[in-house]
């Protein structure tokens, strides 16, 4: 007889498991305890607000930190200070500051070297770590994922909760497994992998299900391709990604500013240690992907899961399986000035953005510069690569990547969201089109009436040295 | 939160699907530090022409469906994808809406949703493309949501349940939010802080 203890168990029961301050019932979803909440200034002013109406403090500042990063201008700074000309972005960011000094939270302010994108930074310093539960008022919380933390994007009110309790209440997410095995065909990347899901499983094919990636070329990817694919669940609708932290994950957690030390450190070895799922550990759905039938992929439409291999060709409305897909389609190639049957390959663009949660990290940068250096943007196309924290900044300026990117005609530009959400002035103008390497292709979403083409730094290099839409694989 | 008990209104038809909330509340508009006055930015590029002016073809525009008039959205399936802003379900209520009806929507818009008084009310496929036929049939004909039965009465008279958490139901029902629930729960927190030491410390 097998006990029930015994059962085998998925990564996502054991972190539910260990963060249960209250078991859910029929009536009450359960009590869980957050290991880690991340603030902006952006989801956050109407949650401080909301404490202090009801004078409630901040039941853990601790285990809360804060940055900047959504509406802060990314232009140069003038003697070590960014200006931030627009006076609601100002007033946004003083607010954070001043209800960080209330509350008594941390802040990593524009002045300080550990800025960044927050998903950038909290990875970064070692804060991400296995097993935890981790929240942010951001839906790309899920590229926390990547070290086997259970990560979530929250509404304002939750971040309210959250900075009064330390808990939120959930209902346990289901399961859902991409087995990803193969080897990866030589500028075929991570972004590639998590747009060839999408496309597969759909915009909402994850929905109210947890996203565990597992597989051969999962393992093989170093953390910050991890954090690629995961930061992107949410665009199918998962609640969250995971993968199973293991050697890659240790070592790129070893020496971290907030990474155990000493005893502390070993003991969470033996802790991350047995978190993967249990052998024969039951996921709700499975789908498999083989590596190496993969190519760089590209959007063409109008939101992330309307994706095709990059000499792929626009697909035909009129084959959609249902007329509401039809309506869908039709809707996007319109806005995107598209034709049925069109390729993608020789499209014109005016921009091309290097940047965001997804593709914004030292290596993302390194791959984007492999491709500039010796070459040139090409005429009429505007180049912005906006690395993901300021620690990125100085590590790429270490390396004189900076340098390959200025040489190349490209704006070399300090840490942000910036032209991803579009709200700190760095924006597409009615019309123009953008290859970027952002995660979000809506209407409008890197500026009012522009068009997102989204792919890996490698496309949007050789995007912007050939002027239109390219595949790396052929430049010469 | 206002409680919500029973809706009787007009709807509003946005029939497109995988509506994400850049499209609910575009990105400029969240550099406000309030909740309120974000009806006048809901579905702004959609509704608004480059001059500010309302587009007569947008189904928000249209006569019957004026602020206030009808405080029912019947939307394509897939709801409120996307960004986690919150801000979508304050303009949408804002602007004058209690309910949305759908096929489904994205985890945290619903949850977002809930939390501020606005129901997101899920339909079977039939029952929602029965409730589109009478809309076309008849545009401004009432639809009833009973929250405490869990139903939508048609038009036609037929009711249809649709499913919502027994707990965002209560917290609905008696206009509480969730944080006094959890507020309540300090001595489970304590105990469950006692037991595990934190996994990070942010100092």
């Amino acid at each position: 007889m097998i006990k029930e203890s015994a059962s085998p168990k998925t990564l996502v029961d054991k972190i539910w498991d260990s963060h249960v301050v209250r078991a859910e019932s029929a009536s009450t979803p359960a009590v869980l305890y957050v290991d880690l909440h991340l603030v902006h200034e952006v989801t956050s002013p109407q949650a401080f607000a909301e404490l202090r109406n009801r004078r409630i403090r901040v039941r853990r500042p601790d285990l809360t930190l804060a940055t900047m990063d959504h509406s802060t201008p990314t232009t140069p700074r003038s003697s070590g200070r960014l200006q931030v000309l627009d006076p609601q972005a100002s007033a946004q960011l003083d607010q954070l500051e001043t209800n960080c000094a209330e509350f008594g939270i941390r802040l990593f302010g524009l002045d300080d070297s550990r800025q960044g994108i927050v998903h950038v930074i909290g990875p970064e310093q070692g804060l991400t770590q296995p097993g935890m539960t981790i929240v942010c008022g951001d839906s790309h919380t899920s590229t926390h994922g990547a070290f086997g933390a259970l990560a979530f994007g929250i509404g304002t009110s939750e971040v309210g909760y959250v900075l009064a309790t330390q808990t939120l209440l959930q209902r346990k997410p289901r399961n859902m497994e991409l087995r990803i095995d193969g080897v990866l065909p030589v500028g075929v990347t991570a972004k590639d992998i998590i747009l060839a899901i999408i496309a597969k499983i759909g915009i909402g094919g994850a929905t109210g299900k947890v996203l565990e990636y597992t597989g051969s070329a999962i393992r093989s990817l170093s953390m910050e391709e991890r954090m690629t694919i995961c930061n992107m669940s949410i665009e199918a609708g998962a609640r969250a990604g995971l993968i199973a932290p293991d050697n890659t994950t240790v070592e790129y957690l070893a020496g971290r500013p907030f990474a155990p030390k000493d005893a502390d450190w070993n003991a969470s070895l033996a802790r991350w240690d047995k978190l993967a799922s249990d052998e024969g550990a039951r996921y709700e759905q499975s789908v498999h992907l083989d590596a190496a039938s993969l190519a760089p992929m590209i959007t063409f439409g109008t939101n992330p899961s309307m994706a095709i291999p990059i000499d792929g060709r626009v697909p035909d409305p009129a084959a959609a399986p249902s007329s509401a897909e039809r309506t869908d389609l039709d809707k996007a190639l319109r806005y995107m000035a598209l034709e049925p049957g069109q390729p993608l390959l020789g499209r014109a663009v005016e921009v091309v953005f290097v940047g965001s949660c997804t593709n914004s990290r030292i290596s993302d940068l390194r791959q984007a510069a492999a491709v500039m250096r010796g070459r040139h943007v090409a005429p009429g196309v505007r180049m912005l690569v906006v690395p993901g924290s300021r620690k990125v900044k100085s590590q790429a300026e270490a390396e004189g990547l900076d340098r390959v990117f200025v040489e190349a005609g490209a704006e070399w530009r300090e840490a942000g969201c910036s032209m991803c959400i579009a709200m700190n002035g760095d924006q597409l103008q009615p019309g123009e089109s953008a290859v970027s390497t952002s995660n979000r292709n809506f209407e409008g979403r890197q500026g009012k009436g522009g068009r997102t083409f989204l792919a890996s730094p490698l496309t949007a290099a050789a995007t912007a040295v050939t002027g239109a839409i390219a595949d790396v694989r052929s430049l010469s | 939160m206002e409680p919500f008990t029973t809706l009787t209104s007009r709807c509003v038809v946005l029939p497109a699907e995988n509506v994400d909330t850049d499209q609910i509340i575009p990105a400029r508009f969240l550099k406000t530090i309030e909740r309120r006055g974000l009806g006048a930015h809901l579905f702004a590029d959609w509704r608004l022409d480059d001059q500010g002016r309302a587009r007569p073809e947008f189904p928000l525009n249209s006569p019957h469906a004026r602020r206030g008039g009808a405080s029912i959205l019947v939307a394509g399936h897939n709801f409120g994808c996307g960004s986690s802003r919150e801000h979508a379900p304050w303009a949408l209520l804002d602007f004058g809406f209690r309910a949305i009806i759908s096929t489904g929507f994205a985890d945290i818009f619903r949850n977002n949703a809930l939390k501020n008084g606005l129901l997101p009310v899920t339909l079977l496929q039939p029952a929602h493309a029965r409730l589109l036929e009478l809309l076309a049939a008849s545009p401004v004909a009432p639809v009833t949501i009973d929250l405490d039965a869990q139903t939508v009465t048609l038009q036609d008279g037929t009711a249809h349940s649709f499913p919502v958490d027994p707990f965002a139901r209560h917290c609905l029902l008696n206009g509480v939010d969730e944080l006094g629930f959890l507020l309540g729960e300090e001595k489970a927190i304590a105990a469950y802080e006692s037991a595990h030491p934190a996994r990070v410390c942010t100092r």
